[in-house]
């Protein structure tokens, strides 16, 4: 199939441009990058003091020794805008879309909606984990002891967690937007998906600090993905086919949160098709 | 039925649920666009005008296949819109004066590949095409300035430029010069002009700028409460419509409202000056010469009726069913 190779490979040239101008797009603002990556390393020292003292009291709570929970605390900190811990990325535009009616626009386009998203989000995270991850964690590493790995392999391994971890975080945040075609405001539903991930993804406390069922479930609900592996995964907490589990882990999360992403779309779609917004 | 767009007696309902207590919905229907049938020829630029709320959005949607007709036929270019709204999407163009399809925080440039890219348009193609618009929408020292710093003229002619590069056969505008200039807004008209006469692309035009209409487009359709009130030449929207023309006369002196002329009424007496309408469709000559027989007239000038009048009576006629 000659022509479906084309095709595909014409797709592709259109996504990785919109990723670009997603890029692109957040790097025009270098004030605010410069404003979050003070922020991010402010709350990395205050975070760091609390999980101190924590870990001073619990040694090895969760199974992480000292420098292992502060290399989770600046990762987390250095993550905090590249996975959308904390929401925000294409969210709030799309819902701003939808609700002015501005995505009908869109519809006009010979673009795939959620494509054209994920492309612009795989672009944000990019920038964001260069221009406000980077030096959080550099800052972090200076400051204190961190558990941060030597070998090329892990950290190869971990940027494709990463990358995974935004997959499935833009998954969510997509489903999330999308609830604004049938609520007037989406801002409630907003709020409740940034506190789930703020908890589930273990920015608030690495989710192996929690015991029983509880923990086990926190562990395996999609949130996990965005935070609590990709950060084991760097500690080397994986290996060999644990790590190929952590991964696959990852990508199942984002595989089946795109497929429902894609069944709303289209219920979405037909709604403004037939019943005009 | 030989049109390049052609609808036959489309209908959109669409379906209002109200509450009207807990848990007790009323649901009741709303005709937006109520049996239209029209034809449009390849390379015609046609106005679409009506009221606020009278179905032109509606209509607009269903010609571009995001809303599909609750009855009726609809053909552009031969293809049912709302069954291949993608492979469509790619022969026309749409501009909404308050929507931007452009990257807020991106330069114009971006935008641009970005359509480039989108519409599959070949390199050589699309660098012609560019360097055309930059030249007649006077974009050139725009290309590199985030979007976000246009102003409004600027950001719709570059919204206009973007609807246009993948050379679209038909080209949707709705309200194209809305909160516009008038140096921007006369850029815009002759820019379309250009397009429709250069490329053939045929042009939907709504608005509520009459001057838009009168300036571009030779045929003109009015719709009201969804149904089609009137399609053909502006000429003839005058004799619809029943319009008038206005004779002003100054006269010596002021005298009682002049009285007896065939074919002509005082409606205003303002001291010396008098006002008598006519019919739009007559001529002014013999009502001029009974005039100045009998009556001591100094000077005279006869007003054309003016469009927007004709169109605000034809709107107030129609009771609302």
């Amino acid at each position: 199939m000659r022509f479906g190779d084309d095709e595909g490979e014409r797709g592709m040239r259109l996504y990785a441009a919109v990723a670009v101008g997603g890029f692109r797009r957040y790097a025009t603002y270098r004030t605010a990058t410069a404003a979050g990556v003070f922020t991010n390393t402010v709350f990395g020292f205050i975070v760091a003091y609390t999980y101190i003292a924590l870990w001073n009291e619990r040694p090895h709570l969760g199974g992480y020794d000292r420098s292992q929970a502060l290399t989770f605390v600046w990762v987390s900190q250095a993550l905090l805008a590249c996975a959308s811990l904390l929401g925000g990325g294409f969210q709030e535009e799309l819902q701003d879309r939808i609700r002015s009616g501005d995505i009908a626009v869109d519809l006009y386009r010979p673009v795939d909606l959620q494509m054209w998203w994920l492309a612009s989000d795989l672009g944000r995270a990019l920038f964001q984990l260069l221009g406000r991850g980077v030096v959080p964690l550099a800052v972090g590493a200076l400051a204190f002891e961190l558990a941060l790995p030597g070998d090329v392999v892990t950290w190869l391994s971990f940027l494709l967690s990463v990358l995974l971890g935004v997959v499935v975080s833009f998954a969510l945040r997509y489903l999330v937007a999308l609830c604004a075609f049938w609520l007037l405001d989406g801002s409630g539903v907003g709020t409740l998906s940034a506190l789930l991930c703020m908890f589930f993804s273990g920015t608030l406390l690495p989710l192996n600090v929690f015991p029983g069922a509880f923990g086990e479930v926190a562990r395996t609900l999609p949130w996990a993905a965005m935070l609590q592996v990709p950060v084991d995964v760097l500690l080397g907490r994986h290996h060999g086919a644990g790590l190929a589990v952590a991964l696959a882990f990852q990508a199942a999360w984002a595989a089946v949160l795109l497929a429902a992403g894609r069944v709303l779309q289209s219920a979405a779609t037909r709604k403004v098709v037939v019943q005009g917004g | 039925m030989d049109g390049f767009i052609e609808l036959d007696d489309v209908r959109k309902v669409f379906d209002i649920r109200r509450r009207t207590g807990f848990l007790r919905r009323e649901r009741h229907q709303v005709r937006a666009v109520d049996g239209i049938s029209f034809s449009v020829p390849r390379g015609e630029m046609v106005g679409y005008i009506g009221p606020n709320g009278a179905g032109k959005s509606t209509t607009i949607k269903m010609l571009t296949g995001i809303l599909t007709p609750s009855g009726g036929r609809l053909r552009v270019a031969g293809v049912d819109p709302s069954r291949d709204r993608t492979g469509l999407a790619r022969r026309i163009g749409v501009v909404f004066g308050q929507r931007t399809t452009l990257w807020w925080d991106l330069p114009l440039r971006d935008s641009y590949g970005l359509v480039r890219r989108m519409y599959r348009v070949p390199e050589a193609r699309y660098r012609a095409n560019l360097e055309r618009c930059v030249e007649l929408l006077d974009l050139g020292g725009l290309l590199d300035v985030p979007v976000r710093q246009l102003s409004l003229g600027q950001r719709m002619r570059g919204d206009i430029a973007a609807a246009l590069l993948h050379d679209p056969e038909v080209l949707y505008l709705d309200e194209p010069t809305i909160g516009l200039d008038v140096v921007s807004k006369a850029k815009v008209r002759e820019f379309l002009r250009e397009v429709n006469a250069e490329r053939g692309t045929t042009v939907v035009l709504t608005t509520h700028d009459l001057t838009d209409i009168e300036q571009l487009c030779k045929r003109v359709m009015v719709i009201d409460h969804g149904r089609l009130v009137y399609d053909g030449g502006l000429d003839g929207l005058h004799a619809v419509g029943e319009s008038e023309r206005m004779l002003v006369v100054d006269l010596e002196h002021e005298i009682p409202p002049i009285a007896g002329v065939p074919g002509a009424r005082t409606v205003k007496v303002e001291g010396p000056r008098q006002w008598l309408a006519f019919a739009a469709t007559s001529s002014a000559a013999p009502i001029v010469a009974a005039v100045a027989g009998r009556y001591p007239l100094v000077d005279l000038s006869v007003r054309e009726p003016d469009i927007e009048e004709v169109i605000a009576r034809m709107y107030a006629e129609r009771p609302t069913p």
